[in-house]
């Protein structure tokens, strides 16, 4: 093999002078750099398109719109981001999308009908909202609930967390690329969803939690079946563990990255898992305590770095400590009502009307005028799955709030994305939103 | 009332205190809303919780009530304060500066109520699309006034 064989490609200039340039697939190089340019095209050189100097032309940044019609962001949620190359600069989320005008509708309806209409905002965790909602009206009307309607209001927010955060981890594996993580997140949700069915007869937007106590009593065998997933989740949380939280692929999407302070965090309002992802331990359950919370032991779980991979952990560590409250409520429920003995609040019981004149009288007025609320305002708070879930109820003395307001969670942690997306590049916006986990019927109410 | 609440009502005499189902709510005047949310958040008041407004229309003078709903994460303890803001041209002091986190939310009282918060870097409406016209959570707002969009649908009367 001789060594006279140099350059195979065609340089201008050096055939015949009849070739077309016009000919599809022929390039024409230069003769000045064709030796930079036969070194790239047989890849001796590479350049690098990833370099970028501080100081960009505002020609050489882009607007790109993501979303509201984009599977990644929950929703209708909005991005508009600024690009630099592949480097997000600056991003504003636009929402407002599902805007329904829930707190209009709110002062319309009675407080009797009020928790079907607070359920269906945060449609993930539809038990807290009525739990804030149910909790604020009877702050208003001064009464106090049974220990069982109390312990029964624990177990079922509790389990209502566990589905709420396997839904956001589901969610958070399907965005970054694990499927597998999807299809198990909502396969192990139907257990505790099967069990809500039993007893509120819906799958969601129960209207459950009742001012006054809740709607019905558990149903028979209740306790099997929270034996069931009590043993069944923890085997699943194992199985997260192997499939993700030691994965390098996974480490290496979620680590280091959409990092949140501890500080911006508080600054931006921001609570709930990703506050304490940054590694504050804040936590209404143990702070400002409800519905006889206190009296269960669990612990605050915290991360350390606010990232990405921080969230997804305490959520996973957030489900076995709901499953060690769900045991205890368990052991310990009392015998009782569940609802409070106030005519003025619970209507009478199915057989007294069948029985009883004044008993139907009674029945019909409350499903028809609903109960006049004295006077005053409250703000209750509970911890959703999403942070800090508050109720606003403001009356005039009437049968309906005069204002009803939602301070919504994920409202205030969408704050938190264009810090946690700053200087970050596109394919973690997803992650990022993943990990805030919103939920846009909480967001725009 | 605690101690850091103490100090605060001694250096503002203007602001009444009350006591609304064992929760404290400071009454604020419109002129020192600014000035009272400082000093509040230097007691160690650093998550800002809430903010919403009352219209009461006709049942008061002043017509609307803002509604702020903070936290001290350190004591913990929680403070509501409340102030007004006139009818022809509801005003308050955006607190923004004090708390980024009142960005949202000052905004959705501004779409929702038509109240200005002074100082705000960016308020425009949030919810409602750009181009409406008043403010839904006003009370002489009606309900259900807006006509469907369908294309063969009849004209709206």
């Amino acid at each position: 093999m001789s060594d006279t064989r140099i350059v195979d490609f065609w340089v201008a200039g050096t055939e015949e002078p009849e070739f077309q340039p016009t000919d599809e697939g022929m390039q024409e190089i230069g003769p000045e750099d064709s030796g930079r340019r036969l070194d790239e095209q047989y890849g001796r050189v590479v350049d690098d398109d990833y370099v970028f100097d501080d100081e960009v032309p505002d020609e050489e940044r882009m607007i790109l719109n993501m979303g509201p019609q984009h599977p990644s962001t929950h929703g209708v949620l909005r991005l508009q981001v600024e690009l630099e190359g592949e480097i997000i600069r600056r991003s504003k989320p636009i929402i407002g999308y599902l805007h329904t005008g829930m707190e209009k509708t709110g002062e319309q309806l009675s407080f009797m009908q009020g928790p079907t209409n607070v359920t269906r905002m945060d449609y993930l965790s539809p038990l807290h909202n009525e739990l804030a909602y149910s909790l604020a009206v009877e702050r208003l009307l001064d009464i106090e609930v049974p220990p069982r309607a109390q312990a029964i209001r624990v177990l079922m927010t509790e389990l209502n967390r566990i589905s709420s955060h396997l839904v956001a981890l589901a969610t958070n594996g399907m965005d970054i690329g694990a499927i597998s993580m999807m299809i198990y997140g909502f396969r192990d949700r139907e257990m505790i969803l099967e069990f809500f069915e039993k007893t509120t007869g819906l799958r969601m937007n129960h209207n459950y939690i009742r001012p006054g106590g809740v709607a019905v009593d558990l149903h028979p065998g209740w306790k099997d079946d929270i034996d069931r997933i009590l043993k069944e989740i923890p085997k699943k949380v194992e199985d997260y563990h192997n499939l993700l939280t030691n994965n390098p692929i996974w480490q290496a999407r979620t680590v280091g990255v959409g990092v949140i302070t501890a500080e911006e965090a508080v600054g931006y309002s921001i609570t709930g898992p990703p506050l304490r992802a940054a590694g504050v331990e804040w936590d209404i359950r143990k702070v400002f305590p409800y519905s006889g919370i206190e009296q269960y032991e669990f612990d605050v779980v915290t991360g350390d770095n606010g990232d990405v991979f921080d969230r997804y952990r305490v959520r996973i560590d957030e489900i076995v400590e709901s499953l060690k409250i769900v045991e205890q409520v368990t052991d310990s429920m009392p015998k009782g009502d569940y609802r409070v003995d106030d005519n003025k609040v619970t209507p009478p019981p199915r057989q007294r009307i069948d029985e009883s004149m004044e008993a139907l009288i009674h029945h019909f007025k409350i499903y028809t005028e609903g109960f006049r609320v004295p006077a005053g305002e409250t703000y209750v708070a509970v911890e959703s799955p999403r942070g800090e879930l508050g109720c606003y109820i403001v009356s005039d003395g009437g049968a309906r709030p005069y204002r009803m307001h939602v301070r919504a969670p994920s409202f205030y942690n969408l704050q938190g994305l264009p810090i946690a997306m700053a200087d970050s590049i596109v394919a973690d916006t997803v992650a990022t939103i993943a990990s805030m986990d919103p939920v846009m019927g909480d967001v725009d109410r | 009332m605690i101690p850091a609440f103490e100090a605060l009502a001694e250096r503002f005499p203007e602001v009444v205190w009350e006591d609304s189902h064992g929760q404290q709510v400071a009454l604020v005047p419109n002129e020192q809303w600014y000035e009272f949310a400082e000093a509040v958040k230097e007691a160690g008041f650093n998550l800002f919780s809430d903010v919403t407004a009352v219209d009461w229309y006709r049942s008061r003078r002043d017509r609307f009530d803002v509604v702020v709903n903070l936290t001290s994460m350190s004591i913990p303890a929680r403070l509501r304060m409340i102030t007004t803001a006139d009818r022809e041209d509801p005003k308050v002091a955006s607190l923004v500066p004090l708390w980024p986190g009142a960005n949202f939310p000052e905004r959705e009282v501004y779409d929702m109520f038509g109240i200005t918060f002074e100082g705000h870097p960016d308020l425009t409406r949030i919810l409602m699309p750009d181009d409406w016209e008043g403010h839904p959570l006003r009370k002489d707002f009606g309900v259900g006034s807006v006509p469907v969009q369908f294309k063969a649908s009849p004209k709206a009367v």
